[in-house]
């Protein structure tokens, strides 16, 4: 048999949208360059550019801070690699307690509830000055690290957020799933496991993926403990320098930080998007 | 415990539920023997599925007692998830597990609740799964399926473990016209291996061949029992009547 050939009609449909696509890309390319020119020399050409820029954007100074900011930085990878463990495994604790179902559970219920109430409320700063300030008071003769202080205060404030959508996640799945699970035979508790968390989990990826963004950046908090971290770098090369530049070179290399987990947290929503397109689900 | 005892495998002796004031079954009576196939039929409403998911336990009988092989399961001493294991369940929307591939939702019973090795619960299920013209299926996951092949997992899951039982509510319901036949003649193979099933379906003609027995519910009675020659060649209540000329005249 033949092989199917495009006809003339179609063939001209493809070289009109290839036409009005190379146009938009031009019209795009045309105006960015405009606009980041005007903008630019807008800028630039303001009264104080040479203070502004000095005060932010110092390059030597920006080179001279960077080691300690980078050091400091490291402590932050290190509370956040803590931080997302910790949190991971008491908000699952979390979200399967409120999950309870049962009089006899109620303590457990009601406990979870009123932690996760509660946590999303408090600020964190209040949180980090509780346990990083309020702890080591209770008894001076134990000196624990202010880092561990500053881990344990990010971890219970982010375990609330996460148990809520965790809990989302759960209450997302369909009903129809646990009755099939428990017509197996299978527990309360294999359901959860094996059926309604894996579910779950797959559901809010975005939601938890946008948690720990924001926790990536919120570990810059237990600078107001003490600890020598990236932003602390940044405040002591500031006093040192009394140049703001330091404050800049922390704040980007946090974005940078989080920048990849922003793409991929892009990447996975797409994808789970378009594999819901195709439809049949269940 | 007498040979007639012995032989029978549900017997459900007054049950009622009820969902507030709606009173969804008042009063069942129905025995179920080895190797018997049931098929209720009835109107939206008259409390088919309902029926079905008080014998699987999903729902608590308000009054009444069910008996699986003698046990009475509506003791309430009685471990759900054991008398769960004892007895299979198709449902109208399939309800696989999307997040498994079908060698794992027709062998997660076997792995977890009857501690069977995975090995040996793998065997099993592709044997069954190729049985039934699944065996190119076995790694994929149910979303790849047709609506009939995930019926057919669907059930295959349900007979892995044997059960005493097998509960099948409106199977084909929510299948293409096309696909309703390759689901029904599985039914058909598994009735001739002997299992011992209670089925609720809207295909009349199906069940015209396939049941033992036909029990056709009204208003959340059993009406009227009888040989599907009975039933539907001989029917004695009026309501039996008006229903059978509703659904074969469409």
């Amino acid at each position: 048999m033949e092989a199917w050939q495009p006809s003339e009609l179609e063939l001209d449909r493809r070289l009109q949208r290839r036409r009005a696509s190379r146009r938009s890309v031009l019209v795009a390319l045309v105006s960015t360059v405009a606009f980041a020119a005007v903008a630019g020399w807008l800028v630039v050409s303001s009264p104080d550019w040479e203070t502004v820029r000095n005060t932010f954007f110092n390059v030597e100074i920006a080179k001279s801070s960077f080691p300690k900011i980078l050091e400091g930085l490291w402590l932050n990878i290190r509370v956040l690699f803590f931080a997302t463990i910790a949190v991971a495994v008491v908000a699952t604790l979390l979200a399967t307690m409120r999950s309870l179902r049962g009089p006899v559970f109620f303590p457990l219920r009601a406990l979870a509830t009123g932690y996760t109430d509660l946590f999303r409320g408090l600020p964190v700063l209040i949180v980090l000055y509780l346990v990083g300030f309020g702890i080591p008071g209770l008894n001076t003769e134990v000196r624990i690290p202010v880092a561990v202080l500053g881990t344990i205060a990010i971890s219970l404030c982010y375990s609330a957020y996460v148990a809520e959508v965790l809990r989302a996640g759960m209450e997302a799945v369909h009903p129809s799933q646990r009755i099939a699970a428990r017509s197996l035979g299978l527990s309360h508790a294999q359901t959860l496991r094996m059926v309604v968390i894996p579910q779950a989990l797959r559901k809010v990826v975005p939601a938890l993926m946008n948690d720990f963004v924001s926790m990536q950046k919120d570990v810059g908090l237990i600078s107001v403990l003490g600890a020598v971290d990236a932003v602390r770098a940044a405040q002591i090369a500031q006093a040192q320098t009394y140049n703001f530049t330091p404050y800049v070179v922390a704040g980007l290399l946090f974005v940078a930080m989080s920048f990849p987990m922003i793409r991929l947290t892009d990447a996975v929503s797409a994808r789970m998007a378009a594999r819901e397109q195709q439809g049949g689900t269940v | 415990m007498t040979a007639a005892d012995r032989a029978t495998v549900l017997k459900l002796d007054g049950v009622h539920k009820l969902f507030g004031d709606n009173h969804v079954l008042k009063g069942v009576d129905l025995e179920i023997a080895s190797h018997e196939v049931v098929v209720v039929i009835g109107a939206s409403g008259s409390g088919k599925s309902t029926l079905m998911r008080t014998i699987n336990l999903i729902e608590r009988v308000d009054d009444g007692r069910i008996l699986l092989s003698g046990d009475d399961i509506t003791d309430p001493a009685v471990d759900v998830d054991k008398v769960r294991a004892r007895i299979g369940v198709v449902f109208q929307h399939f309800n696989l597990f999307p997040h498994m591939r079908v060698i794992d939702n027709v062998t997660l019973a076997a792995r977890k609740v009857h501690g069977i090795e995975p090995d040996v619960a793998r065997d099993r299920a592709i044997g069954l799964l190729e049985k039934f013209g699944l065996g190119e299926k076995v790694d994929d996951y149910p979303d790849r399926l047709s609506g009939g092949q995930q019926q057919r997992v669907a059930i295959v899951r349900a007979i892995m473990t044997e059960p005493e039982l097998l509960l099948l509510d409106e199977i084909t319901s929510a299948l293409d016209p096309m696909l309703v036949g390759e689901v029904l003649d599985l039914v058909r193979d598994l009735k001739e291996q002997g299992s011992t099933m209670l089925m609720a379906t809207h295909e009349m003609s199906f069940a015209r061949s396939v049941a033992d027995r036909i029990v056709f519910m009204h208003s959340g009675r059993p009406l009227e029992v009888g040989t599907p020659e009975q039933i539907f060649g001989d029917p004695q209540q009026p309501e039996t009547r008006e229903f059978l000329a509703r659904v074969t005249h469409r």
